[in-house]
């Protein structure tokens, strides 16, 4: 039997050609390049060492090592805006457990490494939103939760929503969903454990390889 | 008081035309006696309680100034209107009969720019201070740049 293919076809889209993408591209924030605060001594010591003959062994050890700790203590900022932080709640509490990888929700932006931005970022609330990512201490991460705080969602053209919360602060992980159950979150925030074990000598970022499921 | 009631008394005065039969009663008010059907309906029609004030942009016709009151005992609903009129913006704020209009009304100006008259204290309820614009008026562009973040 012959199968035909459907009638009208659908051209496959163009993605470069897509506007909200084009923006994407302009708008988001990308992390300083100058990389994250850390001690200078710390890292002359680093580079003292690699340097040395056979001191590539010591920091590839070290780093696997410090690589291991980061990626095991990583505390999300108690910071929920929508009904994502539902959701939230949902994975920090017992049944998804995000206690067994490490996640303790901290009430204070100075103890943590991680904001989960879980909902809709308003223009009103992105200066506050900033402010607290600021108070959080190198090296730091934010995952984007749910369809509103990765593009504005179904507020996109609406008229006081930020269409994603990429134009405030640096994202390293987007979890697609409206709202995202609580499985999806895991997997991001295992996606993100993923790209910080790869965490090179002296604290420097790798270049995130893009996941998609 | 009934709801057939509350529409005779409020059709007997005069420059006030109301609507078809039914709830909630609809009065039609011209602007320069709408504090005074307020306070009609507050003390003849028992409308103790202020439900929301909200507007609508008709474009070329302006703006349509809305507010609702319940008399919760009789269980009767009455809907003021007023007309401001084109390229007018100012109403005779309500806060001097209903205390419960003061917020409805200031968000009424924050969506709507509506300058209340005699508010005691008309600025944004919901947007920023520094927001330029009334987000619910038709000629307001929903994809208007608002930096530093959109």
């Amino acid at each position: 039997m012959e199968i035909k293919p459907p009638v009208p076809q659908i051209p496959a889209p163009v993605w470069k050609d897509i506007k909200d993408l084009q923006e994407w591209q302009t708008r988001h924030q990308r992390r300083p390049e100058s990389g994250d605060k850390h001690s200078a001594l710390f890292e002359q010591v680093t580079e003292g060492i690699h340097a040395f003959p056979g001191g590539f062994a010591v920091t590839t050890v070290a780093d696997g090592f410090l690589n291991w700790a980061r990626k095991s203590s990583v505390w999300p900022v108690s910071f929920g805006l929508a009904c994502c932080a539902i959701e939230m709640m949902a994975t920090f509490a017992s049944r998804f457990d995000v206690e067994r990888l490490g996640m303790v929700p901290w009430a204070s932006p100075r103890h943590s490494d991680l904001m989960i931005v879980s909902g809709t970022v308003t223009i009103k609330m992105a200066p506050m939103l900033k402010r607290i990512y600021d108070q959080m201490p190198d090296p730091k991460w934010a995952v984007s939760m749910g369809s509103c705080a990765n593009s504005g969602g179904p507020f996109r053209h609406g008229y006081h929503v930020v269409k994603g919360v990429d134009r405030v602060i640096p994202v390293d992980v987007y979890v697609p969903g409206c709202p995202p159950p609580p499985e999806s979150l895991l997997n991001g925030l295992l996606l993100l454990q993923e790209q910080i074990s790869h965490f090179r000598r002296t604290g420097h970022r790798a270049d995130p390889t893009p996941k998609v499921d | 008081m009934t709801a057939e009631r509350a529409r005779d008394l409020l059709a007997k005065i005069s420059g006030v035309t109301v609507g078809d039969e039914g709830t909630p009663v609809v009065a039609h008010v011209p602007v320069e006696q709408w504090q005074g059907v307020a306070q009609f309906a507050k003390d003849t029609l028992g409308c103790g309680f202020f439900s929301f004030s909200t507007a609508i942009d008709w474009k070329a016709d302006g703006l349509e100034v809305i507010a609702w009151v319940d008399n919760l005992d009789a269980n009767v609903s009455v809907q003021l209107r007023t007309k401001l009129g084109a390229g007018n913006t100012a109403c005779p704020s309500l806060v001097s009969v209903y205390l419960g209009a003061d917020w409805m009304e200031r968000e009424c100006y924050d969506m709507f720019g509506v300058q209340f008259t005699g508010h005691p204290d008309l600025r944004r309820i919901l947007l920023a201070d520094d927001w330029e614009g009334h987000p619910l008026l038709k000629s307001y562009a929903v994809d208007t740049p608002h930096p530093p973040y959109r």
